[in-house]
C-alpha cells in the first residue's frame, strides 16, 4: 500500500522532470513546443463535450427515475456474494462497448458517491485501466477490411473481464 | 448497439419515474445533468492542455522513440509472426508507446498503418492473422501510464488525492495485459489445434 501511493505521488512530478531535463540537453524551444501540443488538449476537451452531456444525461435520467437503484438492489444479493460491489456493475458492462459512455458513467459514479470513496476509488480505476475494445476492434479492423475476426472478440472481452475482477480485487484490497 | 443503450436508459428512466412518482426528479436531472457535463468538460480542459503539451515535448525530445528501442526485443517476442526488420514492428512500437502515454489521436493512425503492415503480410486477406488479433488485444487492454482524464475528473469533483488511483490503475493495466497475452496464446494455439 505504502509503495503504490508513493508510486502515485511521485510519477508526475518526475516524468515531467525528465522530459525538462531530456528538452534542455537536445535544445528544444520547450515552452513552444508546450504551447503547440497544449492547443491539441482544448479540442480534445471541447470534442468530448456533447459525449458527456448526452451520456451523463441519459444516466442521470436513469439514477434519479430510481430504475438504477432499482436494478442495483436486485442484483445486490446475487453479486455480493462473488463480492463484487453492485454499484459499479453498469460501468463494468458499458466499458469494453464505448469509451465515452463508459466516461460518463464514471463521472456520475464520482459524483454520486464521491471521488475518494471506495465506489469512486473504484470506478476511477476501471475507467484508467482499459481500452474500449469494441472500438478498437471496429477501428482497425474496419479501416484496414477484416471481414473474418476469428477469436479477437473473445479474446478482447476476455481480457476485459480480468482486468475488471482485477480492479475490484485490489482496489477492496487497499482501499475497502 | 451502444445508440440502444443510450435510448434505453433514457427511455426505462422516464417510464419507471412515471410509477415511481420522481418525474419531478427527472426533470431537474436533466437540466442539471447537462449544465454538470458542460462543467465538467471544460474543467478538463486544464489537465488535457497541460498533459499534451507535455507530450510534445517528450515526443520532440526523443522519449517515446527511446522507449520504443527499448521495447523492441520484447514486443518482437510477442509477435512471432513478424520479420524482425518489418516495419509493422516499428509502427506497433511506436502505437503502443503513444497509447501507453494516453495520446490516443496520435496512437489510432499508427496503429492503423501497423494494421495495414501485417495485412500485407498476410497476403491481403480479409482474415485476421494471428499477429493483427494479438496486436488488437495489446490496445484494448490499453496499457496506460497516466490515466489523465480520469485525474481530469477527479480533480473537479475535490478529490484529497486526485492522483492516488495512479498505482493501482497501473498495477491492474499490467494484470489486464498480462491476461490478455496469455489468452490470445491460448486461442491461437486452439484454434491451430483444430487445424490439424
Amino acid at each position: 500500500m505504502g509503495f503504490i501511493s508513493l508510486i502515485s505521488i511521485w510519477m508526475i512530478p518526475c516524468f515531467i522532470l525528465i522530459i525538462m531535463i531530456a528538452a534542455s540537453i537536445r535544445k528544444l524551444p520547450a515552452y513552444n513546443l508546450f504551447v503547440e501540443g497544449g492547443k491539441e488538449g482544448v479540442k480534445t476537451a471541447v470534442s468530448l463535450l456533447p459525449f458527456l452531456v448526452g451520456m451523463i444525461t441519459a444516466i442521470s435520467i436513469l439514477r434519479s427515475s430510481g430504475a438504477l437503484d432499482a436494478f442495483i438492489e436486485l442484483l445486490a444479493p446475487v453479486l455480493e456474494f462473488i463480492g463484487f460491489p453492485a454499484e459499479v456493475l453498469p460501468l463494468a458492462l458499458i466499458r469494453p462497448i464505448s469509451g465515452t459512455a463508459a466516461l460518463g458513467m464514471t463521472t456520475e459514479l464520482i459524483a454520486t458517491y464521491g471521488p475518494d470513496s471506495f465506489i469512486g476509488t473504484l470506478a476511477s480505476v476501471m475507467q484508467g485501466s482499459t481500452d474500449t475494445t469494441l472500438y478498437v476492434l471496429t477501428i482497425y479492423f474496419g479501416a484496414i477490411g477484416i471481414k473474418k475476426i476469428r477469436y479477437a472478440l473473445q479474446a478482447g472481452l476476455l481480457a476485459d473481464l480480468i482486468a475488471i475482477l482485477a480492479a475490484v480485487f485490489l482496489v477492496t484490497m487497499m482501499f475497502g | 448497439m451502444i445508440n440502444w443503450i443510450w435510448i434505453c436508459m433514457a427511455a426505462i428512466g422516464i417510464i419507471y419515474a412515471m410509477f415511481s412518482g420522481n418525474m419531478e426528479a427527472v426533470n431537474e436531472a436533466i437540466f442539471t445533468s447537462a449544465a454538470q457535463a458542460v462543467t465538467l468538460a471544460i474543467g478538463l480542459i486544464s489537465i488535457l492542455v497541460f498533459w499534451l503539451g507535455m507530450m510534445r515535448i517528450a515526443e520532440e525530445a526523443g522519449i517515446l522513440r527511446g522507449l520504443a528501442r527499448l521495447f523492441r526485443p520484447i514486443v518482437s517476442r510477442i509477435f512471432p509472426d513478424i520479420p524482425k526488420d518489418h516495419p509493422a514492428l516499428g509502427y506497433i512500437l511506436s502505437n503502443l508507446t503513444a497509447n501507453m502515454f494516453g495520446l490516443g489521436n496520435a496512437a489510432t493512425p499508427l496503429g492503423i498503418k501497423a494494421m495495414e503492415e501485417m495485412k500485407k503480410l498476410n497476403n491481403n486477406s480479409d482474415t485476421a492473422s494471428r499477429s493483427m488479433i494479438t496486436f488488437l488485444i495489446l490496445n484494448t487492454t490499453g496499457l496506460t501510464l497516466i490515466p489523465t482524464t480520469v485525474i481530469g475528473i477527479r480533480m473537479q469533483y475535490e478529490s484529497v488525492s486526485p492522483t492516488q488511483i495512479v498505482g493501482v490503475t497501473l498495477l491492474v493495466t499490467c494484470i489486464g495485459t498480462i491476461a490478455g497475452l496469455i489468452i490470445d496464446r491460448i486461442f491461437y494455439y486452439k484454434s491451430t489445434w483444430r487445424k490439424s
